[in-house]
């Protein structure tokens, strides 16, 4: 079948402001929509830029505002976006624009980061494994499906209006360690997400959870870790 | 350009390079280049599992790993490395749990373990419990996990930093150039110590369970300096890639009790394995399966492909172990796993062979020389633990275990070496490279090229070879490096220049690509991932032996290719017939 696919393009290099391409791509209905950005780079246009690397939606790369809502290109599948019209495809919004889909990234790992996304404990190690059993395992596995791809975080009305916020993703990385019953670093933690800039931006508008290609309750995540705040407890 | 020193320049940021880089950076100054972001490493896509004897649900010990090991890589595996690479797994496995990494627990609180193909109790006896794991998504968690400790620990990243070209003065390794994506700008790293970890080369191959990325550039850049490769005819393809497609999904779906059918739906594996069933090594499933497909018992319009069938699970247990590899089937194939059986056929996936190391992780000049102050690990490297075909789960076991040696050889030979002085415009090679592909004029498309190496590889390279196909892949090489030399490309910018770095990329994989088949030419014998329809048995006599290729110019400056062979180190296990 044949697809219009409008882009957004933009390159400093040449040009001051972004403007919409169209393309015209003979595509599969099972196609992804990173096939039909390939076949506009390899068959018709190699200036056009994005990045993507497993193209089976576990590395992250390639979040992008589809049809006007954040997805990864390579699990986004022709067939499921109503190709009979035009499919529009341009960066995720709130990150700096670097070329093309291409967005600076450092803001949103610089607010992953920031959240001491690792874990914290104290004492003398165990010679062996720590003990955890499956009911406490299960209460982060949710957030440990994170692949810092952004579609969450690039998504949130707050994190658009405010440069300082967090955003989803930044939460959702604290979360994995709050609840994971082995870590000791939920204090600190949970003080950095009570700062002015923390969790209480939220809004509960649910876009974050609508776009995680991940299937992470994001908001849920949020709000457990608001609670937690509340209620000092775990 | 911008000039930087460091002791030690890592370059890649999967499992291997993260592991290296905890520590090295404990020990002294150190940088990690990656062309991707360290989150994006093909690490993460790892699924089923990182084996090690902890004994955790069932009696095991590390001496009945290196036994499956060594059996599993059809006995060219060096015998020494497995035995340190299976001794240090429950340690490499312990500490993964405690810098953080979310492993699926037994009823006890312990890690739990499971099944998983050539992994054996008592050298064979049955299969064992022995893959820890976190759900299907164990490399994604291994991936995540080393980069928050790589937070904490504050390493200092260079990300989308492209590495083109290893310095070397007098035979001593002394730094890297790289080039900056974002800007187009050129680093000269000095470094007293040069690891690579920047993983494989799957994309010589059209079907693949590989990244875009998997360009085998850390080997592509050693041949160019004319260090040898090891072992580059071994190449793993895994049985169950979605059909057409090539996803991976998890030999954790045999582990937890998928079978494969034909279209009669028979349990074909009884034929070819009547002890181990579905959970024979790689090599041996994707063998069976394309057998199948060949004498006509293959499913779906074209009978060409089998099925994966999970039915008779339970869908709590499917969603509990394997959630990940079902959606895949869902979201790529439209297929249901609960109800529907998943079309599958074997898919490019893992390079056996690689640079030359020693189990210290120092790269190697020639059979036995060390090259100061170069090291390598992951599947950049072969060591060798995975001989002609490596089990499952055995890599993230080898990034963990030689990523972890690597790092610490390379910092403590830093501690005692010392910066060298580059020659005149060490950048030279680097900015002729990218500056004649940038500015060629030719009526070559990348793309094009690119996907006719991946046809002839995929046509004459597979699971099955013979003389005439690796020569007609030999041949098509051939008009394919002469078409790369008219390439053009249609970005001439500075900034995020994909274009061009395919480029690169593409000169890498057609080298990588004449390596493998010309080493699979000389190998008259059928070992482990290496089949020949001409020589269907193992060869022990004339074969038993690693092949080492160089990279060399004759007197009119023509590129040839020079094997020459290692002997396998054995130890405890004398080869014998491989049967499961």
């Amino acid at each position: 079948m044949d697809v219009k696919v409008k882009i957004l393009r933009y390159n400093p290099e040449v040009v001051d402001e972004a403007e919409w391409k169209t393309y015209s791509v003979t595509l599969q209905p099972t196609d992804r929509v990173l096939d039909a950005l390939h076949k506009i780079k390899w068959d018709q246009d190699g200036t056009l830029t994005f990045r993507r690397s497993c193209a089976h939606g576990v590395c992250g790369s390639d979040a992008m505002r589809i049809n006007g809502r954040n997805r990864l290109a390579c699990k986004t599948l022709i067939k499921d976006l109503n190709p009979e019209k035009e499919i529009t495809v341009e960066p995720i919004k709130g990150l700096p624009v670097l070329k093309d889909l291409v967005v600076d990234m450092e803001p949103f790992f610089d607010a992953y980061r920031s959240v001491m996304p690792f874990l914290v404990t104290s004492g003398h190690e165990p010679t062996r494994e720590r003990i955890q059993s499956q009911a406490d395992r299960d209460r982060f596995d949710d957030t440990t499906k994170c692949i810092l791809c952004a579609a969450c975080t690039t998504s949130c009305p707050v994190f658009w209006s405010d440069g300082q916020y967090f955003g989803p993703q930044a939460i959702v990385g604290a979360h994995r360690f709050i609840f994971d019953s082995r870590d000791e670093g939920t204090e600190q933690r949970l003080e950095i997400l009570n700062d002015k800039e923390g969790v209480w931006r939220c809004r509960t508008t649910f876009n974050c959870t609508d776009a995680c290609p991940r299937g992470i309750e994001v908001t849920k995540a949020i709000q457990e870790v608001k609670r937690a705040l509340i209620f000092r407890r775990v | 350009m911008q000039r930087h020193q460091y002791d030690v320049v890592i370059v890649g940021a999967g499992g291997a390079g993260m592991r290296a880089a905890l520590e090295s950076s404990k020990r002294t100054r150190t940088a990690v280049l990656t062309k991707l972001y360290p989150t994006r490493s093909h690490t993460g896509a790892a699924q089923g599992g990182m084996c090690a004897a902890l004994a955790n649900v069932e009696e095991d010990n590390w001496e009945w790993h290196t036994f499956d090991t060594v059996k599993g890589g059809d006995f060219l595996v060096d015998q020494d490395a497995a035995e340190v690479m299976c001794r240090e797994a429950v340690d490499a496995v312990l500490d993964l749990e405690k810098m953080g990494l979310p492993f699926n627990r037994t009823a006890e609180g312990k890690i739990d373990q499971r099944f998983f193909g050539g992994h054996t109790r008592n050298h064979g006896e049955a299969v064992v419990r022995r893959s820890c794991f976190a759900a299907d998504r164990t490399g994604h968690m291994i991936l995540q996990t080393l980069y928050q400790q790589c937070i904490k620990q504050n390493v200092e990243f260079f990300n989308e930093f492209y590495v083109l070209d290893l310095l070397m003065v007098d035979g001593r390794s002394t730094g890297v150039v790289a080039y900056e994506l974002a800007t187009g700008e050129l680093h000269i790293f000095s470094a007293k110590s040069v690891v690579f970890a920047s993983g494989g080369f799957g994309k010589v191959f059209r079907t693949t369970s590989n990244a875009h990325t998997l360009t085998g550039d850390g080997m592509g850049i050693v041949w160019r300096k004319g260090l040898p490769l090891e072992d580059m005819e071994f190449f793993q393809f895994h049985p169950t890639g979605l059909a057409g497609l090539g996803v991976l999904l998890s030999e954790a779906a045999r582990g937890e009790g998928g079978i494969l059918r034909n279209k009669d739906n028979e349990r074909f594996m009884e034929r070819y394995a009547p002890t181990v069933k579905d959970l024979a090594p790689r090599d041996m499933v994707a063998r069976a399966m394309a057998n199948e497909v060949r004498e006509g018992r293959g499913c779906g319009p074209d009978g060409a492909y089998v099925m994966l069938d999970l039915t008779h699970l339970e869908p709590a247990h499917i969603d509990a172990k394997l959630p990940d590899i079902t959606e895949f089937a869902r979201t790529y194939l439209g297929v249901e796993p609960y109800t529907e059986q998943i079309p599958v056929f074997p898919t490019a996936h893992y390079a056996m062979g690689g640079i030359p190391t020693n189990v210290k992780g120092e790269a190697l000049a020639s059979n036995d020389d060390v090259i100061p102050g170069l090291y390598a690990a992951g599947e950049v490297a072969c060591v060798s633990v995975h001989g002609a075909n490596r089990l499952g789960t055995n890599s993230l076991l080898d990034i963990n275990v030689f990523g972890r040696r690597a790092g610490i050889a390379a910092a403590e030979y830093a501690e005692t070496a010392v910066f060298e002085e580059f020659p005149d415009a060490p950048e030279k090679f680097v900015v002729d490279l990218v500056e004649g592909l940038r500015n060629a004029t030719g009526d070559e498309r990348v793309a094009a090229i690119r996907a006719d190496l991946q046809a002839t590889m995929d046509l004459n390279a597979q699971v099955y070879r013979t003389e005439g196909s690796l020569k007609q892949a030999l041949v098509d090489i051939e008009t394919l490096k002469e078409r790369f030399s008219r390439v053009a490309v249609q970005d001439k910018g500075k900034r995020f220049n994909t274009d061009l770095l395919e480029a690169v990329e593409l000169g890498f994989l057609i080298d990588l690509a004449e390596v493998l088949v010309v080493s699979a030419l000389a190998r008259k014998e059928s070992r482990g991932g290496h089949f020949r329809e001409d020589y269907d048995k193992r060869d022990d006599v004339n074969f038993m032996r690693h092949t080492m290729a160089y990279r060399e110019l004759d007197a009119d400056g023509n590129v040839n290719i020079r094997l020459d062979y290692k002997p396998v180190v054995q130890t405890r296990y004398k080869p014998m017939e491989r049967k499961y």
